[in-house]
């Protein structure tokens, strides 16, 4: 497998077939882009099943000096294979999602999407400043036609602004870049990790960064491009933005901020955790006054992300564990949200609250399925997102216990607002005639349906075969912002743990403790 | 003597190909429209063919009012490659119309550029300027019936007189504190203390120049010239005279007046700021689209004067770069315009017109949104790549409080750019029907080519273009 350019054969497949879609006719783009993002998904497969665990620390990496002052370079690690895991698998879901949805310029929709997929895949495996920073801001392209051809009746606002929040904030990250590779005069990631920059341009660096991969995030207060972006744009371009899009912001704090800004990153944390607490409270709140059923799940999203970045800056193993189990778990749990929506408004052309009611009754394998990501929202333990939520807030508790107390009570209101919207939605009397007339999912909602869940349940169960090849990664930054770290004020002792006794041998250790006494 | 003339082909060529391509247009007549596009179009092939010759020869000729060397000759190849465009384009536009005139004015205009592009003395400079402004002021109002087109002529001479005067009142406070025209002259008294005239000098010799390069405060003439003047003419003036002034304006700066950072510097930032802002901001109320694009080359002058306002031969390669990509991006932006005709033949330039042309003109509409995509300077597209260049070379000399403004000023000017792909994109079709078709093959070529190479393919280029432009950018140092 070494030195076979895998990750670059990633990036080709999608590249190519949206450049073939945007020549063919509506149903030959269908199924080629349908077949690339499988293609794309069985490569992914086969990238996990060779990444060797314990290894080193960057795997397939790739080199070609083609662009002169920055390289062709890719290569990755746990966590950057985890988050292309999750990009592959949501996109033929997203492709078979809006199969008979969309009807107007299939083609260059299907282009568009693959462009995407392209360029979310190049930005987890980037190795080069440059390079990274281009796919990050191509993402934009795509996502800007998406919302604004193929959205609802707002689309047009929705995409200026997702396109102008999310520039602007990008800007000045390059303005950071610029400088640190002035600075450092390299561009390549890996050199750069382990480059200690002067405390005080950290700082200026941080608040760069920070200015763009908060709006990407997005966190409080500046995610209010998001709800209009995913209220407006198409059911797969949901899916999209939040199971992919919403975690570049993250990956960024993981891959850049933190280990890149250690000194920054421990001064400034309060600003993070000051708007993470916010997020959380104030958003959930949000989310509990909706009427519109995206718009919920969107506000829904910006808390569960505010646990994320609360859970990276608490600086230890289980905090960065935690906030990346609910990075892969929201990303599959939100998209399945998004696409649970997608599927009755495709049947009435609604997304109001109040226009449903009694689903239970003639949709029962949708309201199985709509449970079960309820429940995995909200935290169940067996779901995905108990895991995540319970190993962050663990993380966020050793470092500040007043975060993690404020943090909770997120978990709390979201259990509210989703079994609000569950009961509205699903519950209650089928009195209404265009919501009797509802048929259950069809062959191809159950084909998209059956996976999501699976994954979830996956991950709720044995979260070990995501965490694993994440765990040497998290180690590595942790070690890196070791001595940076505040003291938490959880003081926590380590116990001491009593030597392990044989069977049989219980009556006689105690006796001999007994007896030492 | 003679060996100076061998060293200066390129504009002796020019000079003759124009003179030959004249008679040719008096005597066999304007009808003859292959003849003398042919004779223009080989000239300026033979001029680029001279400059590539005399590629690496590095000298002053006539008693060091000229220089022949890489940087004059890396911005004469694009004024020919754009001259060049610009002619082939015009007998489709003008029609009945076409003239000799204008293959010829286009000529002359490029050999006072070129003399502009490696002058290196303030004698030969506004010779050079002048030269390139007469034949500019005829060739606005080259539709001498049309309205519009004989008001852009007239307001682009009152204005380019003014501007002229201006630089040359410049000149003469510069002529007369230093004793010299000469610009490492100028430069080695500039060196020493500065008194009120020299910077009075400076300062008007920088607002001459910066009227022509259309650099806020001095940009009024740009959208109604580029309004009114016919399409073809709008495209060689966004094009090759803003490359040959900005070379021109690069070359005064770091050659002449060098030494005196303090002095132009601060004139340069506020001239790049404001026209970032402005070019942005002016841009936003837009109808027509070729007023639109005049707002736009002022953005994008601002942020040439970003990598000149940094004073390095960093700075210097990101201008030069910028003046490839951005001429690219206009030429091919333009040649969409161009296309842009009613179902009568009527040039459409109204940009609600172009609502829904994703639909009518699919390969039209994706070749345009790349051009704005790239104006903007949104990666992946090669527009990012100059802009990277000049934001670095800034914050590389210390300059880094206007990095930040510049760049924070280009998300305004995206949204006028992502706007007309709004329209063009994700509005419904409107009532104005653009049937394809009667484009000339080389046309759609050279959007295709450009299209193309500003999409990702053009990142490959960048070690060449950065050994190029390198190389050009050391002579001035």
């Amino acid at each position: 497998m070494s030195g076979f350019p895998i990750l670059s054969l990633m990036l080709a497949v999608p590249a190519i077939a949206a450049i073939a879609c945007a020549f063919a006719g509506d149903r030959a783009a269908r199924l080629i882009a349908l077949g690339a993002t499988l293609a794309t998904f069985v490569l992914g497969c086969i990238l996990w099943a060779n990444y060797d665990i314990g290894g080193a620390q960057w795997q397939f990496t790739e080199r070609a000096d083609l662009f002169g002052r920055f390289q062709w370079a890719l290569g990755i690690d746990g966590m950057a294979l985890m988050l292309i895991m999750l990009s592959v698998f949501l996109m033929p879901l997203c492709i078979l999602a809006s199969w008979d949805a969309v009807k107007n310029r299939v083609g260059l929709y299907m282009a568009m999407f693959l462009v995407m997929e392209t360029i979310i895949i190049g930005v987890f495996s980037a190795q080069d400043l440059l390079l990274f920073y281009i796919f990050f801001e191509a993402g934009l392209i795509p996502m800007y036609f998406i919302i604004g051809i193929w959205g609802g009746a707002n689309r047009i606002y929705a995409a200026f602004k997702f396109f102008l929040y999310t520039l602007l904030g990008s800007v000045l990250m390059l303005i950071a870049m610029i400088a640190m590779i002035a600075e450092a005069g390299t561009t390549d990631i890996p050199t750069l990790l382990s480059y200690d920059f002067p405390p005080a341009m950290q700082t200026w660096l941080w608040l760069a960064f920070f200015a763009s991969l908060a709006v990407k995030m997005p966190m409080w207060p500046v995610h209010t491009w998001l709800p209009d972006a995913h209220v407006q744009a198409p059911t797969a371009g949901s899916m999209i933005l939040a199971g992919v899009l919403l975690k570049l912001g993250s990956y960024g704090f993981l891959r850049f901020m933190m280990p890149m800004f250690p000194d920054a990153s421990a001064q400034l944390m309060w600003i993070v955790f000051a708007l993470s607490m916010i997020a959380v409270v104030y958003t959930s709140l949000v989310a509990l006054v909706q009427s519109d059923m995206k718009k919920l799940i969107a506000y829904s999203s910006v808390a569960h992300m505010a646990i994320v970045t609360a859970g990276l800056f608490a600086f230890n193993q289980q905090g960065i564990e935690g906030a990346l189990i609910i990075m892969l778990s929201h990303g599959v749990v939100s998209a399945a949200l998004f696409f649970c929506v997608g599927v009755i408004y495709d049947r009435l052309h609604t997304r109001e609250i109040d226009r449903y009611g009694g689903l239970a009754v003639n949709m029962p394998a949708y309201a199985l399925f709509f449970l079960l990501f309820t429940m995995a929202s909200i935290g169940l333990p067996g779901t995905s997102g108990f895991v995540g939520e319970f190993l962050s807030l663990l993380g966020i508790y050793e470092a500040s216990s007043w975060v993690a107390f404020v943090c909770t009570t997120g978990i709390i209101l979201g259990a509210a607002y989703m079994l609000y919207l569950y009961r509205r939605v699903v519950f209650g009397e089928l009195i209404k005639d265009d919501v009797k007339a509802m048929p259950d999912l069809t062959v191809r909602e159950w084909t998209i349906m059956v996976p999501l869940a699976a994954v979830a349940l996956w991950m709720g169960v044995y979260p070990e075969s995501f965490l694993a090849p994440m765990r040497g990664d998290v180690t590595t930054v942790v070690a890196r912002l070791a001595p940076a770290k505040p003291a938490g004020d959880a003081h926590l002792a380590i116990g001491k743990a009593k030597p392990a006794q044989a069977h049989g041998e219980t009556a006689k250790g105690a006796q001999q403790a007994g007896g030492v006494q | 003597m003679t060996a100076d003339l061998m060293l200066i082909w390129p504009e002796l060529i020019l000079t003759i190909g124009g003179l030959v391509t004249l008679m040719l247009g008096t005597f066999a007549g304007d009808r003859q429209v292959g003849l003398y596009q042919v004779s223009a179009l080989l000239t300026l092939a033979a001029a680029a063919a001279a400059v590539v010759a005399l590629f690496g020869v590095e000298t002053t000729v006539f008693s060091g009012t000229l220089s022949v060397d890489g940087f004059g000759g890396f911005a004469k190849l694009l004024i020919y490659a754009a001259s060049f465009v610009c002619i082939i384009i015009a007998p489709r536009f003008f029609g009945g119309g076409m003239r000799a005139e204008y293959p010829t004015l286009i000529l002359f205009a490029a050999l006072g550029m070129g003399i502009m592009a490696s002058s290196r003395d303030l004698m030969t400079l506004y010779v050079g300027l002048e030269l390139n402004s007469l034949a500019a002021y005829v060739l606005a109002s080259f539709m001498r019936t049309d309205e519009r087109s004989s008001e852009a002529g007239l307001k682009y001479f009152v204005l380019g007189a003014l501007a002229s005067g201006m630089l040359l009142y410049g000149i003469s406070l510069l002529y007369g504190f230093t004793g010299t025209t000469d610009f490492a002259g100028i430069a080695t008294v500039l060196g020493g203390e500065l008194n009120i005239g020299l910077i009075f000098g400076i300062v008007f010799v920088l607002a001459g120049l910066g009227f022509k390069i259309s650099a806020v405060p001095f940009h009024m003439w740009t959208p109604d010239v580029y309004e009114g003047a016919p399409t073809p003419v709008t495209t060689f003036f966004a094009t090759a005279p803003k490359v040959a002034a900005m070379a021109l304006m690069t070359r005064v700066v770091i050659d002449a007046m060098g030494p005196a950072v303090g002095a132009w510097q601060q004139i340069v930032i506020f001239l790049s700021l404001a026209s970032i802002i402005l070019g942005a901001v002016g841009a936003i109320g837009q109808k027509n689209i070729k007023r639109l694009l005049a707002y736009s080359s002022i953005n994008n002058v601002g942020f040439m004067l970003v990598g000149l306002a940094a004073g390095t031969p960093q700075g210097v390669e990101g201008v030069l770069t910028y003046l490839l990509v951005y001429m690219l991006t206009t030429l091919g932006a333009f040649l969409v315009v161009l296309q842009l005709r009613d179902a009568d033949g009527n040039q459409v330039e109204s940009i609600p017109a172009l609502a829904g042309l994703s639909q009518r003109r699919p390969g039209l509409a994706a070749a345009m949104a790349v051009f704005l995509f790239s104006l903007a300077g949104i990666p992946p597209l090669f527009g990012f790549w100059p802009k990277y260049l000049v934001f670095e070379a800034a914050v590389n000399a210390n300059l880094l409080p206007l990095a930040v403004a510049g760049i924070v000023a280009s998300v305004i000017g995206a949204f006028y750019y992502i706007a007309i792909i709004k329209t063009m994109y994700f509005d419904d079709k409107s009532d104005t029907e653009i049937p394809a078709g009667g484009g000339a093959i080389v046309e759609d070529a050279v959007i295709t080519a450009s299209a193309l190479w500003l999409s990702v393919i053009g990142y490959l280029f960048i070690p060449l273009l950065a050994v190029l432009s390198a190389s050009a950018a050391a002579v001035l140092f």
